[in-house]
């Protein structure tokens, strides 16, 4: 049997044993937590923004779950630094899957997503767009 | 194969009844271990179904024509076939066709449940209750004002049956039970819940979905009021689920669906309801499906019900004896060499239930992973998912090798 796996390349795998950004956040300008609720995976973004309110100076995360679903996590944390507001709520589940750099098979999509529309409903809120206590990934 | 299951059953020769399972995927034979969730289709099954399109396709108990009276008989005599495999001496009139175990859960708490229930009436579950029947009646017991009960689960997977002496009380008037838990794999004292229940003059329903396809079931014997399960986990096709129910249950029950089919006579004003089973399938009914069913008892009858539970119990124990070969693997349900049902459920320590599934498929390995409709059950073991091995009449130890050979894969690959 060979190791390994299309999905679980070793990208995925690093950031899955260790995760970047991982813990709270003090001084964060918002937090928002949200959950894919058929798996468990649970996942919470802190973002700090800058002055302006519209540049996304740091992020960090925390939760557990799946390799795909903490990967991507991880991997959003490092990628939205020095992004703008903007620019978080134009990205899609293609964005999510080109950062992974893996194919992600169609059940597995949620989980790969959950990070990002965590991020993207806590914008929201943020601005008062939104009203929901916890995002849940649906099919 | 040299191995303990061919005393049971001819696993080689079965297993050319189905030939999805010469399927490869990468290169690899399909390890097909997902059986809780749906069996593979022997081809006399498969037969049956194009059989019946293409000789005998007809609707039913309308057509006077050729057609319309084979279609009506075939479908017909299907219910009888049903009602001898688990044991309903009432024939045909016990025995409803319905879309699978969670609409026969349904038609029981509408037709029954609303209106039964009310304020003061208790309904008793257990926690290790699928979605099927614990959603239904705790959603139709809000409606009703009648409150939920449930029987809590031991360290080792069993119904605590002295609690549940318990929690049946006075005010106890349904009691609905897994049969076989198709998450811990516990086949739980369903007669002897029945007279708990009998005894406070309560009904009791039991979802036989993981029961009837790998066990002989009597529901006369059990005493069930109701027993329920679905065509497409005991190689039968999707589409068809089934409710026993005692006739004079059924007859005083109103329908759960109207329409076609269910009436006898309808005026402007209002309606008269057909004989049973007819009363309770609404409009154009399961026919194609009925009949393969009944197809599907035939099979696993000439394997015999008893060959199947033994194969599924040593299958299961011999992954259990594998799985204890490794300190990160836990393990829920009753220990290794006890009864249960064909199914384990794990967890592999370092690995993600849906990781783990994932990893396992790139080895042809088909498992599940997830929650297995079992939340509240899952909320009791204090996890959030697990993998389930299930198991049927063509598997075998080789694969359950092959299983522990790809779980290693994945160990290895998260360490």
């Amino acid at each position: 049997m060979g190791m390994g796996s299309d999905m679980y390349r070793q990208q995925i795998l690093d950031h899955y044993k260790n995760p970047r950004n991982y813990g709270e956040l003090e001084d964060a300008t918002f937090s928002h937590v949200g959950e894919n609720p058929m798996c468990g995976d649970e996942i919470e973004m802190h973002v700090k923004l800058d002055d302006d309110e519209e540049e996304i100076e740091f992020v960090s995360f925390t939760g557990d779950g799946c390799a795909i679903s903490q990967a991507s996590a991880s991997m959003l944390s490092e990628k939205l630094q020095g992004t703008t507001l903007d620019e978080l709520e134009a990205m899609d589940r293609d964005d999510v899957i080109d950062m992974l750099g893996v194919d992600i098979s169609p059940m597995r999509v949620k989980c790969a997503v959950l990070a990002e529309k965590v991020a993207q409903d806590g914008a929201d809120i943020y601005k008062g767009e939104l009203d929901v206590e916890k995002t849940k990934t649906e099919e | 194969m040299g191995t303990h299951e061919s005393e049971l059953l001819d696993v080689e020769t079965l297993r050319e009844d189905f030939p999805i399972l010469q399927r490869e995927f990468n290169g690899e034979q399909v390890v097909y271990l997902d059986n809780a969730a749906t069996t593979q289709t022997p081809d006399p099954v498969v037969d049956t179904i194009a059989d019946y399109y293409r000789n005998t396709n007809a609707n039913v108990h309308r057509g006077i024509h050729q057609l319309s009276q084979e279609a009506s008989i075939a479908y017909e005599e299907a219910h009888d076939r049903l009602a001898e495999f688990v044991g309903a001496s009432g024939g045909r009139e016990e025995i409803v066709f319905t879309k699978n175990t969670t609409e026969s859960e349904n038609l029981v708490a509408y037709a029954w449940g609303l209106a039964e229930l009310g304020p003061g009436d208790e309904v008793v579950l257990t926690e290790m209750e699928h979605h099927a029947s614990l959603v239904t009646w705790q959603q139709i017991a809000k409606k009703a004002g009648a409150d939920v009960r449930y029987i809590p689960v031991t360290e080792d997977g069993r119904l605590d049956m002295h609690e549940a002496r318990d929690v049946i009380g006075p005010d106890t008037a349904m009691v609905s039970v897994v049969h076989v838990s198709n998450t811990l794999g516990t086949v739980n004292p369903v007669a002897e819940l029945a007279d708990l229940a009998h005894d406070e003059d309560a009904l009791i329903f039991v979802d036989g979905a993981q029961a009837v396809p790998n066990r002989p079931v009597d529901v006369e014997a059990i005493d069930a009021d109701f027993y329920a399960f679905s065509g497409h986990k005991m190689a039968g096709p999707t589409g068809i689920g089934v409710l026993y129910g005692k006739q004079h249950l059924l007859e005083e029950m109103d329908p759960f669906l109207y329409g076609g089919e269910m009436i006898r006579k309808v005026t402007q004003e209002d309606a008269q309801w057909n004989d049973l089973p007819w009363k309770f399938e609404a409009g154009t009914p399961v026919i194609a499906q009925g009949i393969a069913l009944a197809a599907a008892a035939d099979y696993l009858d000439d394997i015999g019900l008893e060959n199947v539970q033994r194969h599924e119990e040593a299958l299961a124990n011999y992954a259990m004896e594998r799985f204890a070969e490794f300190d990160d693997i836990e393990t829920y349900g009753p220990p290794a060499g006890e009864e249960r049902g064909g199914l384990v459920a794990f967890n592999v320590e370092s690995v993600h239930a849906h990781d783990l599934s994932s990893i396992l498929n790139d080895h042809a390995v088909a498992i599940r992973a997830g929650d297995h409709c079992t939340q509240p059950l899952h909320d009791v073991l204090g996890i959030t998912a697990s993998a389930r091995a299930s198991f049927y009449v063509y598997n075998t130890r080789a694969e359950i090798d092959k299983l522990v050979a790809a779980i290693d894969d994945a160990r290895q690959l998260f360490a």
